[in-house]
């Protein structure tokens, strides 16, 4: 029950840790606040506004992030919780945090480098294989399973693994 | 029964986002037609992944476009629900498919402008523009990383996939003019610093389209002779295919939803 002997920062606390579990249904094990799509949360007379930012622009899991993060702050007593997607400023793979980039590695997806060669037109990116830690890797697609990921393979391990494209 | 296509008051601000929005639809739809048919399955998922970019990139161009015209129409009725007539885009966007060469070149074209405008966009005075142009210009980079790999394998690879990807380039060529035109209702956009000059980033695109078909072995038609209509609603008949697919569910099941 949401009552008035909360006081709203105690409210937005709340709203934002049941926000902040919502899990991107793509990569189950980063939350929506490891991958820095969860931006904010303000708390008006009892309302709860949360706002997100999509990875890439035609992101299909933002949808299905929106209905979670609406169940998670109902099943925590805030009614009619509104989330509204915000596109500025843009979301980077910077935003990722330490925290959710080891879980990637555990989970076997590179972490996206810190900075990016995107720019370079033949770019040469050195990523580490999340299975063996080996160097010695080589891109198969630009594109992989999702928006937000490429397709690699280890040259040592011979294992193909995904990695978090820099964004 | 069909249902009837929407009126659309076309301010310069709205033409200008429906233009743009047209541009990442019918480009998306292009390289989803790719979907199960590409040459291998990196490429079908590479395909895939950069339609789903111009879709997003649609999808907030005309949620942006309908806001501004304020008449009740939005991103569904605006890609549904207009005729041939009424759609913007670049002929250049329209064209088949063709053979993956000519997917190819189109991607190299389209990417190497839409790379260099989205990175120029992100000083719009428009807010929202600029902030779709921050998402836009990233993806457009990897678009353009992808094809021009692809360009120097093409052309620079055997025989006949040479022979092909020249061919699309001469095929395309004279639909690229079309990007870098402006009419009057743009020129007032570009004066209060909402839109940019296409025509200022012409010798950027030309240096690296010019740069990749010379590393590819191939080489740019002599012929500045260009095609175009697309932005003022004169499409190739390629066009009107496109949409009877895109479009026959809204139109055979008016306001149908799942």
């Amino acid at each position: 029950m949401v009552t008035a002997l909360h006081n709203d920062a105690e409210l937005r606390q709340r709203a934002w840790n049941a926000a902040a579990e919502v899990v991107d249904p793509e990569i189950p094990v980063l939350t929506i606040a490891d991958l820095g799509v969860l931006r904010d949360v303000t708390v008006t007379d009892g309302r709860v506004e949360v706002a997100i930012t999509p990875t890439y622009s035609g992101c299909p899991a933002m949808n299905m992030i929106r209905v979670e993060i609406e169940l998670a702050l109902e099943r925590e007593g805030f009614r009619n919780p509104e989330v509204r997607t915000v596109l500025s400023p843009a979301w980077t793979t910077d935003w990722m945090s330490d925290d959710g980039r080891r879980k990637l590695r555990e989970y076997g997806i590179a972490p996206p480098l810190a900075s990016s060669s995107r720019r370079a037109l033949f770019g040469v990116e050195q990523v580490a294989c999340p299975q063996c830690g080996s160097g010695n890797t080589e891109v198969l697609s630009e594109f992989g399973s999702t928006s937000c990921k490429a397709l690699w393979r280890c040259k040592s391990c011979r294992e193909p693994f995904d990695y978090f494209k820099c964004h | 029964m069909a249902v009837a296509s929407i009126q659309v008051s076309e301010t310069p601000l709205v033409l200008y986002a429906l233009r743009r929005a047209d541009d990442a639809l019918i480009l998306g739809h292009r390289l989803s037609e790719w979907c199960g048919h590409a040459p291998m399955l990196e490429e079908d998922m590479a395909l895939a992944n950069m339609g789903l970019d111009l879709l997003g990139q649609a999808r907030e161009l005309y949620s942006y476009a309908a806001k501004v015209e304020g008449k009740g129409n939005d991103e569904d009725k605006f890609a549904y629900l207009r005729d041939i007539r009424q759609y913007r885009n670049l002929l250049l966007l329209e064209q088949p498919n063709g053979d993956f060469a000519h997917t190819m070149v189109r991607q190299l074209f389209y990417a190497g402008f839409a790379d260099l405008y989205w990175r120029a966009m992100m000083k719009s005075g428009d807010a929202t523009l600029a902030a779709i142009a921050a998402k836009s210009e990233k993806e457009s980079a990897y678009h353009l990383r992808h094809s021009s790999e692809w360009m120097v394998r093409l052309g620079d690879g055997t025989e006949e996939s040479h022979a092909r990807a020249q061919a699309a380039i001469d095929d395309l060529w004279a639909y690229t003019g079309e990007m870098f035109a402006i009419d009057d209702s743009e020129r007032d956009l570009i004066d209060g610093s909402v839109a940019v000059d296409p025509a200022s980033l012409h010798p950027q695109w030309l240096k690296t389209v010019s740069d990749i078909v010379g590393e590819a072995t191939l080489a740019l038609p002599k012929s500045d002779w260009m095609q175009q209509g697309g932005r003022s609603g004169r499409h190739s008949e390629h066009l009107g295919h496109l949409l009877s697919e895109l479009q026959s569910m809204q139109r055979t099941f008016p306001r149908a939803t799942w």
